[in-house]
């Protein structure tokens, strides 16, 4: 990262310029009471008693809401840039919802927040930017744009519906508190609402906070464990596999966001063998189907006693892994559940999400074997897809897509 | 009308400080010297309404972390010709009103005054330019004894700070982004 010229970011307005030379006095009360909030983010001060009032950094090397703890709710925004917005535009408006992000997330309301008692129960929040090819385009040319960056190839199994694909600029908040999201939501969309326009907006859910012990994989609403083999930020490799290492990318990853319906009601049909096959994990704990425990390595040249694989060669499991190991992708998903069609009882799936430094490399493989065979393909329909770069963070002088500006 | 009662000659030092804050009075025929008035005070979370043309207005807070009362006498910015300290206040008809504050903005000491919209502010008369969210505008502060205080605030996209619309006829929605010019000053010399 560049840093910006001293006294050019916008960290300046909480620079105090008195008539004479501003003393070590003066620099020390600035911003008294955001700086403390800092202080206690980056954890030098002792632990908060409420959720509420948990706060994870804003400015750093990677964007936050990546590798933090999942939260219990998630709301992604893709925009669509108005004709004519141009570099300049973007700069500017980057800059404003940098700073309405770091300010949110930190329990501080934003500037001009019209409710800024909304703003003040951070739980938890992160707020990430992603661009899309567009805007990587308007900024920076064609030159600019990671190979990866774009619609995904068609699969057969896809059957996406435009209103849930693509997008200019995508706004992901997370937190423990739907509420938090909604003003955090509200307080974007009104400063970008000058340059861009709604394309979608897709809401998720976990486990509330505090339901489960911490660290607990989620089950999707088939009840299925989902996600046990993630790489987590503390394994070796996983810088390699998330964080982008390519000109204004480095410190960024790739997004991938899939809307993933989920046929409850042809699922009811499927009895409890038949499902746990489907994946090749139980459904109590998500033991392989040759295991006891979660994390169990799967066996898959186990044989029934009649000599059929234990675990399903056709099963979600067999089908996603593979020798390689650099094809793996960090998933972060949600479950949604809205409102049913006229007719219908139910409306939900899941919000499939994983970073990888390349999508091209290290997703599409795994979805190209679960498109040609997975047995779970009967109940799940990929409704939505999008692709977005996600930037690397930025310090308290710059913006969040800075490097793209440079 | 403009007191300049604190004259700002040489260093302020420590025990002058308590002598003042045990006094409470120390602008009162006071001719002992005493530091800037700018050096006590900080803006925070300064921002500026975004405008095509017209009037904006500017907001955030001024704390004053000085042991003796600030007065903020006059504001500037190359952003605007003219630029007005504006209170809103309640006129005979009971209308809330913004008009010139006439003996500028003062900030008790240790204590801060918020520029907000429906309250005080700074009132950008005639913008040069027009001022879009996301751009800075640089501001520069007067205080009563000629120190100055410069600083920078963004730009926001902003819907409110309407208030001082005629009842009645309400047309904010037609006039977006021109909204200061319908605005009500009763006191304002423009």
């Amino acid at each position: 990262m560049t840093p910006a010229e001293p006294g050019a970011g916008w960290s300046r307005r909480r620079l105090l310029i008195g008539g004479g030379v501003a003393g070590a006095g003066g620099l020390a009360a600035l911003g008294a009471d955001y700086a403390s909030r800092r202080a206690r983010a980056s954890g030098t001060d002792e632990s908060p008693s409420l959720n509420g009032e948990v706060r994870i950094p804003f400015y750093g090397a990677h964007q936050s809401g990546i590798t933090v703890e999942p939260q219990a709710h998630a709301t992604y925004v893709a925009l669509n840039l108005k004709k004519g917005v141009a570099k300049k535009d973007l700069a500017r408006m980057l800059k404003t919802i940098t700073d309405d992000a770091a300010r949110l997330t930190q329990g501080v309301p934003a500037l001009a927040d019209s409710e800024p008692e909304l703003g003040t129960v951070p739980a938890r929040m992160t707020v990430t930017f992603g661009f899309g090819p567009n805007l990587v385009a308007r900024v920076a040319g064609d030159a600019a744009l990671p190979e990866w960056l774009g619609s995904l190839p068609e699969f057969g199994i896809d059957q996406l519906e435009d209103r849930w694909c693509d997008g200019d600029l995508l706004l992901q908040f997370n937190a423990d508190d739907p509420f938090t999201i909604a003003h955090a939501v509200r307080m974007l969309l009104k400063d970008t609402r000058s340059s861009a326009d709604v394309r979608w907006v897709q809401r998720g859910f976990r486990r509330a906070q505090g339901s489960e012990k911490s660290g607990t994989t989620m089950r999707n609403l088939f009840g299925q464990v989902d996600g046990t083999v993630n790489p987590q930020p503390d394994d070796t490799d996983f810088k390699e596999l998330v964080w982008n290492r390519d000109g204004w990318m480095t410190g960024g990853t790739s997004m991938v966001i899939r809307r993933i319906a989920m046929n409850l009601d042809k699922w009811d049909r499927l009895d409890r063998p038949g499902r746990e096959q489907s994946v090749g994990r139980n459904l109590a704990n998500g033991a392989p189907l040759t295991g006891v425990n979660e994390h169990d390595e799967p066996d898959f040249t186990a044989l029934t006693p009649v000599g059929f694989p234990v675990i399903p060669e056709f099963s979600h499991m067999a089908r996603a892994r593979t020798p390689d190991r650099s094809q793996r992708i960090h998933r972060r998903a949600y479950n949604y559940d809205d409102a049913p069609e006229p007719g219908k009882i139910s409306n939900s799936g899941l919000l499939f999400v994983s970073y990888q430094a390349d999508a091209t490399a290290q997703f599409v493989p795994i979805q190209q074997r679960l498109d040609e065979l997975d047995l779970l393909n009967e109940w799940t329909t990929p409704i939505g897809s999008a692709v977005f770069a996600i930037p690397p963070g930025c310090d308290e002088n710059g913006f969040i897509g800075d490097t793209l500006f440079d | 009308m403009r007191k300049h009662t604190l004259i700002s000659t040489a260093i302020v030092s420590t025990s002058l400080l308590l002598l003042s804050a045990c006094g409470g009075g120390a602008e009162a025929e006071s001719t002992e010297t005493s530091a800037p008035v700018a050096d006590s005070v900080e803006v925070t979370d300064a921002w500026v309404k975004a405008a095509d043309d017209g009037m904006s207005a500017a907001f955030g807070s001024i704390e004053n972390t000085g042991s003796t009362d600030a007065t903020v006498v006059s504001a500037e910015s190359q952003a605007s010709t003219a630029l007005e300290l504006h209170e809103t206040v309640e006129n005979e008809s009971g209308e809330m009103v913004m008009r010139e504050k006439e003996n500028g903005f003062t900030i008790t000491a240790g204590q801060s005054l918020a520029l907000e919209p429906g309250g005080n502010h700074i009132m950008l008369m005639d913008l040069t330019d027009p001022i879009k969210a996301g751009d800075e505008v640089e501001f520069t502060l007067t205080f009563s004894d000629d120190s100055t205080l410069e600083f920078s605030a963004p730009v926001k996209d902003y819907e409110g700070a309407n208030e001082n619309y005629e009842s009645g006829d309400d047309e904010a929605g037609e006039h977006e982004g021109h909204d200061m010019e319908d605005m009500d000053h009763s006191g304002g010399s423009k």
